[in-house]
């Protein structure tokens, strides 16, 4: 219990380091974004107004102070390029990306566990080898050629999927929570969530072959290490199937260490995500990065920033509580 | 005799070094392999399928595709080099001052260190050229920066498991100085670890320059890169679908034989690390 509260309280800390850092970063490069910008429309005058409507013309010091007053209302500004509040520009570019994430976490599960438990129940040496090989080439591919490929082979080919975007735009789709499978299942849209699921579906699918290689490897070695230990001959000596060995005592301990890699997987999902958006041109956090970052929209990437920050950390806290349910043996001894 | 021993042991290792130093030769000897120029456009030779006299093809502005993928490996292998080895440095660095220091200064870096781990690589190092500026420094030093606390932590841990052997506590009763005792008893330690983690960090690093590359935030065009080829091979996909091939073909090549390289070093290196993870 002392170890959750630790990590609740390490949460502010995290994100006041995150928050602070891009400050500092964003300002030490010389020249700040309206003068880069804006320094060839605009008279010298005209520069100085803008400059103290954005408050860049005050010291450091009271441009931090400010933000962080800001910060801790919840208010992260207004886009400098587009003027759009950053809570709203948020709530429409990241629950696509989460949601991609999520998916891809589902997909990298469900085939690199599958794979890791067939190799160590089958006992077969050429299997393993193989094994072996696709899990390092799952490791080694780069997401975005992954990404290409997919396109390629069942959008150019094949024309089985669409090649980029987050939904067919004639379809109507009414916005609520902005998770599209949760929107869709609550207005009962069916069609929506049909084209939804075809788009999202190459995307997905790049992130978890690429990730799919660590879970597999993970899920190995720790079938591997429980098929070992003392009560699973003792499951076995009182004349248990195997497959009940397998599944019910070897399987469900094996999932300890796979959940915990969950949070830390998620993370590399994430980043993950942001390329696989550029590839498939989804609407999502990296596509609002990028933008963010080719206009210098202060604002906009520290936003983005200080969001992906609060969601890993969030999906790593969730997946300590997740452990402690999973493991009764935690609750016992902390 | 040695080799045979290795090959036996660890068939992939040696293929993959045997690919990985190859690819590197190919690129850094660019020139000799290929009269061609990788930034020659020629409207008269467009979207050319790979045939005997262009190996890999053409793209859209007519360049030979065999020439830029030769060229196009320096950017990115050079940029996860140059990223290893700026993270090894500061990462000696800091892990080495926290062990060997402790107290206040160990906690205050070790926390610092935290906080960069709390943030996926790629994303970290998005988010650093996202403020100090695109460009192949830039990315280099993103890079690097993104991987230090990999590196400082397994250095800080090795010194600290060090600081109380035996011959360690000799040499300071005889009156040795922090610089001796950590130049001639700590480092050579270190060594095989950061051997092996530098390896599998390599893969880290051409991985995500490759990643940043395509995203458009280092090498611009119409500089060869392999990331960048991907993402303009992916503008042509219906009229060319050759042209982002061949350079993710190398990407995974040169990642895949590192990672190779990198389990037989780990097994012969460092025996005590377990394998299968």
């Amino acid at each position: 219990m002392r170890y959750l509260l630790n990590r609740l309280l390490w949460l502010p800390v995290v994100m006041w380091a995150v928050a602070t850092l891009t400050f500092i970063a964003l300002r030490i490069v010389p020249g700040n974004p309206i003068e880069s910008v804006a320094s060839q429309i605009l008279d010298p005058e005209q520069l100085a107004r803008t400059q103290a409507l954005w408050g860049l013309d005050r010291p450091i010091w009271e441009q931090y102070g400010l933000f962080m007053g800001d910060l801790v209302r919840g208010d992260l500004g207004v886009s400098m390029s587009s003027g759009i509040p950053l809570t709203r520009l948020m709530f429409e570019r990241m629950p696509p990306t989460i949601e991609l994430a999520f998916l891809a976490l589902l997909g990298s599960s469900f085939i690199g566990v599958t794979v890791g438990v067939l190799s160590v129940v089958s006992r077969n040496r050429i299997l393993e080898y193989i094994v072996r090989f696709l899990t390092t080439l799952s490791l080694s591919v780069p997401i975005f050629w992954v990404g290409t490929l997919l396109i390629l082979v069942f959008a150019v080919n094949l024309d089985l999927f669409p090649p980029g975007s987050r939904i067919n735009s004639r379809i109507p789709y009414q916005t609520i929570t902005n998770f599209m499978l949760i929107d869709t299942v609550i207005t009962g849209n069916w069609e929506a969530l049909r084209s939804y699921l075809l788009h999202i579906t190459l995307p997905a699918l790049s992130i978890s072959l690429t990730s799919a290689g660590f879970v597999a490897r993970l899920t190995r070695s720790s079938m591997l290490e429980i098929m070992g230990a003392s009560y699973i001959q003792t499951a076995r000596s009182k004349g248990l199937s195997e497959g009940r060995v397998t599944w019910w005592h070897a399987f469900r301990n094996a999932l300890l260490p796979i959940i915990t890699l969950q949070g830390l997987l998620f993370g590399t999902l994430l980043g993950g995500a942001v390329i696989t958006e550029v590839v498939f041109t989804l609407p999502g956090m990296g596509r609002t990065l990028l933008d963010g970052i080719l206009k210098r929209d202060y604002p906009v990437v520290q936003g983005a920033a200080i969001y992906v920050a609060l969601v890993y950390v969030l999906v790593n806290l969730l997946v300590d509580l997740l452990y402690y349910v999973a493991d009764p043996r935690l609750r016992q001894t902390r | 005799m040695q080799l045979r021993r290795l090959w036996r042991k660890s068939p992939s290792g040696v293929m993959g070094t045997l690919i990985f130093v190859i690819i590197v030769l190919a690129t850094v000897f660019a020139h000799l392999i290929t009269p061609l120029d990788p930034l020659a456009t020629s409207v008269a030779t467009r979207f050319q399928p790979p045939s005997a006299t262009a190996l890999f093809g053409t793209d859209n502005l007519g360049r030979d595709m065999f020439t830029r993928v030769l060229y196009g490996g320096r950017s990115i292998l050079g940029v996860g080099f140059a990223a290893v080895a700026f993270a090894l440095v500061a990462g000696l660095l800091i892990g080495t001052i926290s062990g060997y220091r402790g107290g206040w200064l160990d906690n205050l870096l070790m926390r610092l260190m935290d906080v960069m781990l709390s943030f996926p690589s790629v994303l970290l190092a998005i988010l650093i050229v996202a403020t100090i500026g695109r460009g192949l420094g830039n990315l280099i030093f993103a890079i690097g920066f993104a991987l230090i606390p990999v590196f400082a932590r397994l250095v800080r841990s090795v010194v600290l498991s060090l600081k109380n052997e035996e011959y360690v506590t000799a040499a300071r009763s005889l009156g040795a100085p922090d610089g001796h005792i950590i130049v001639h008893h700590v480092l050579p330690n270190i060594v095989a670890p950061v051997v092996v983690q530098a390896s599998a960090l390599l893969a880290v690093a051409i991985s995500t320059a490759a990643a940043l590359n395509f995203i458009g935030l280092g090498v611009q065009p119409p500089d060869p890169d392999w990331g960048l080829m991907v993402a303009d091979g992916q503008k042509m996909l219906y009229d060319a679908p050759h042209v982002p091939v061949f350079p993710g073909v190398f990407i995974t090549l040169v990642v895949l034989s590192i990672n190779f390289m990198g389990d037989m070093l780990r097994d012969t290196l460092d025996p005590k690390l377990r394998r299968g993870l």
